[in-house]
């Protein structure tokens, strides 16, 4: 016995392109859908993550830009401002502090990195503060310095991996000729942490001959104190920019929202397509068939069975859609982000593009409700096609 | 013209009460159709009974009205005017007909249509077509009855086939077929062999007779080809809507 279902499905099978034609819009719509959604989930996490890993929640840097600095902060960077070491006290005394971290970045370009050279990064720790401040770094093997001042260095995964060292190894400096000793090799941590090279404060203050400078204090405050009140008592601070972790996300967000309207907007723009599509092609093909569909009812098809055959043609292209699209989605999540990394101002250092199955779900859902309502009309148009259609089309 | 009585007597069809199943009684049928300010009288009070067991054709040049008749002897469209009823129930009577679903459920339990175009799916196969009917109006035992109607119409061969792989005598069979499947009791053929050429039309011919005459099946068709008409019974003949008794 043949049911419902498989007539339709064969129908469908008639004007393959035009199938596959439809099937392919509605897929697209779904990618972009998807992705956009993965996305939104995605850089949220990360960004949040990126923050999190940082360990402190205010970042005080010498007076810049604010986004030059939620860059310095999350990203390392070049032609920094430097502040003086005396701050640290007075930043310490602050009821609402709990502990403060000084550090001083340093970058130095070095031509043997890369195929081009690149920027290696040594960011100058405070020893017995930064590696409690940041609990989530663990070593994967070595530990932390031996000595305040030791020419030591703690590699992050990816710098150990791409200056080739390991624990015990000697590092050299480039242009300064100063070798230090590679004492810890961190665990991937998915953040910027993981291509910079950490030395006691003490030493890349001495080795780059920046004594007594800082380029940022990083600070925890207490769990019960009142942040916006001691923020609002940091900014009034001369010289010194304080940036807010809550501030530095919404910079981001404001920066990123842009472009997600942009997304937003194609994706809604290729679902409307899709759906006129879905309905032109549906339509189409019943203005094909109206003699057929005359036959039916003469054979003693009712409105009601016509109609739920052609809603089910046109909910089976959508769900196909919504399923190569969601695939798609998918098997494509890592080509969208290194996409959305290249169009976006600032990218957290996490995924991007967090897809799963509940959010593929998600969207087949949308897809295949959109073509059951997008089956609406055409299905209508079909059920109330009279079975006389057949005849008097052949007279004329 | 014939006596219905008679044709009846003839079967041994037992008479029913208000008419036996399945009799068509027409009286007075009009169909008018407006084109322009024109109006065309495609059926002009047509009168006439069919009786079960019955062959007939209807013959008549081309825009004499035939399909216009059989259209609303099938209950596939409504006349003008007059008064139709078939089993002795009223189809319809001076502007008011039955309504479409009760329609619905009379044209699939008592006829069976075929055209001059076959309308077969492509992309099922024969069986899949001629099962069709059932995919909208379940009945126990259809597997059984499809096998069995796809035999008797000499079909059996072809029926994993697509209508694409067999040749046209061959489609109008399946569509023949198709038509059977509900067990009608009345076949509507309007013109059936009009896209076949002359050896397939007297096996399409052959086959409507050995339906009438084996399983007593009441037949209508329509052609304007004399030599077919005359595998019937009974012909009537219209000329520019009215029936036309030959001489
Ligand atoms: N739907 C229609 N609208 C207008 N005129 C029609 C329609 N159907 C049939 N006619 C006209 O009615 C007349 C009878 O047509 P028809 O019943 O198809 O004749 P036949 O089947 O004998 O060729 C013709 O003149 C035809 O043009
Ligand atoms: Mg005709």
């Amino acid at each position: 016995m043949i049911g419902i279902f498989h007539i339709a499905y064969k129908n469908l099978l008639r004007k393959k392109t035009r199938s596959v034609l439809t099937v392919l819009g509605i897929a697209l719509a779904a990618w972009v859908l998807t992705s956009l959604l993965g996305f939104n989930r995605g850089y949220q996490n990360s960004l949040n993550k990126d923050i999190d890993n940082l360990g402190y929640q205010m970042l005080v840097t010498a007076k810049g830009c604010p986004y030059e600095a939620a860059t310095l902060m999350l990203k390392g960077g070049t032609g920094l401002r430097y502040m003086n070491a005396s701050i640290v006290d007075s930043i310490a005394a602050q009821p609402e502090v709990e502990s403060v971290t000084p550090m001083l970045m340093q970058a130095v370009f070095d031509p043997n990195k890369g195929e081009s050279g690149g920027i290696s990064a040594y960011l100058g720790v405070d020893p017995a503060t930064f590696p409690r401040m940041k609990g989530t770094l663990a070593m994967k093997s070595g530990a932390w310095f031996t000595d305040p001042a030791a020419r030591e260095a703690v590699l992050g995964y990816e710098a150990a991996e791409l200056e080739q060292r390991e624990v015990d190894d000697m590092l050299l400096i480039p242009d300064l000729d100063v070798e230090i000793r590679v004492v810890g090799v961190l665990d991937r941590t998915g953040t910027q942490d993981d291509g910079t090279i950490f030395m006691p404060l003490a030493a890349v203050q001495e080795i780059f001959g920046q004594a007594g400078e800082l380029t940022g204090i990083g600070i925890k405050v207490k769990p019960e104190a009142d942040i916006a009140a001691f923020e609002e008592r940091m900014y009034r601070l001369p010289d010194v920019q304080v940036v807010s972790l809550s501030q530095v996300r919404n910079t981001i967000m404001t920066l990123v929202s842009t472009a997600k309207v942009m997304v937003f907007s194609i994706a809604i723009i290729a679902v409307l397509i899709s759906v006129v599509g879905v309905v032109n092609t549906i339509l189409m093909s019943v203005m094909e068939r109206r003699q057929e569909i005359g036959i039916l009812k003469a054979m003693g098809a009712k409105a009601r069975d016509i109609f739920k055959l052609i809603w089910l043609e046109t909910v089976i292209l959508c769900a196909a859609g919504g399923v190569v699209g969601s695939a798609l989605a998918l098997g494509t999540a890592k080509l969208t982000e290194v996409f959305i990394r290249g169009v976006l101002p600032f990218a957290p250092s996490g995924g991007l593009v967090a897809i799963e199955w509940t959010l593929a779900l998600f969207t087949l859902g949308v897809v295949t409700l959109i073509g059951i309502l997008s089956g609406l009309y055409p299905s209508w148009k079909a059920g109330s096609v009279r079975p006389l259609e057949t005849i008097r089309s052949e007279v004329e | 013209m014939n006596d219905g009585r008679a044709i009846r007597a003839q079967h041994g069809v037992p008479a029913a009460p208000g008419g036996a199943c399945p009799s068509i009684a027409a009286e007075r049928l009009v169909k008018t159709y407006r084109r322009g300010a024109e109006r065309i009288h495609a059926v002009d009070g047509v009168s006439l009974a069919i009786e079960p067991g019955e062959f007939v054709s209807f013959i008549g040049p081309s825009g004499s009205g035939k399909t216009t008749l059989i259209n609303i002897l099938g209950c596939l469209d409504n006349p003008t005017s007059g008064r139709l009823e078939l089993c002795g129930r009223r189809i319809f009577e001076e502007g008011a007909a039955l309504g479409e679903s009760k329609l619905t459920d009379i044209r699939r339990e008592m006829f069976g249509y075929v055209f001059q175009k076959f309308y077969l799916i492509p992309t099922l196969t024969v069986r899949e077509n001629v099962m069709l009917p059932f995919v909208f109006y379940k009945k126990p035992g259809a597997e059984r009855e499809v096998d069995r109607i796809l035999e008797l119409l000499g079909i059996a061969d072809r029926r994993d086939h697509l209508p694409g792989e067999i040749s046209g005598g061959e489609m109008q069979r399946v569509a023949i077929a198709r038509a059977l499947v509900n067990k009608p009791r009345i076949l509507m053929a309007d013109e059936p062999t009009g896209n076949l050429d002359v050896a397939r039309s007297e096996e399409i011919a052959g086959i409507l007779k050995d339906l009438n005459t084996k399983e007593g099946l009441t037949i209508v068709l329509v052609t304007h080809n004399m030599a077919l008409a005359r595998t019937a019974r009974r012909i009537i003949e219209l000329r520019d809507g009215k029936l036309h008794t030959p001489a």
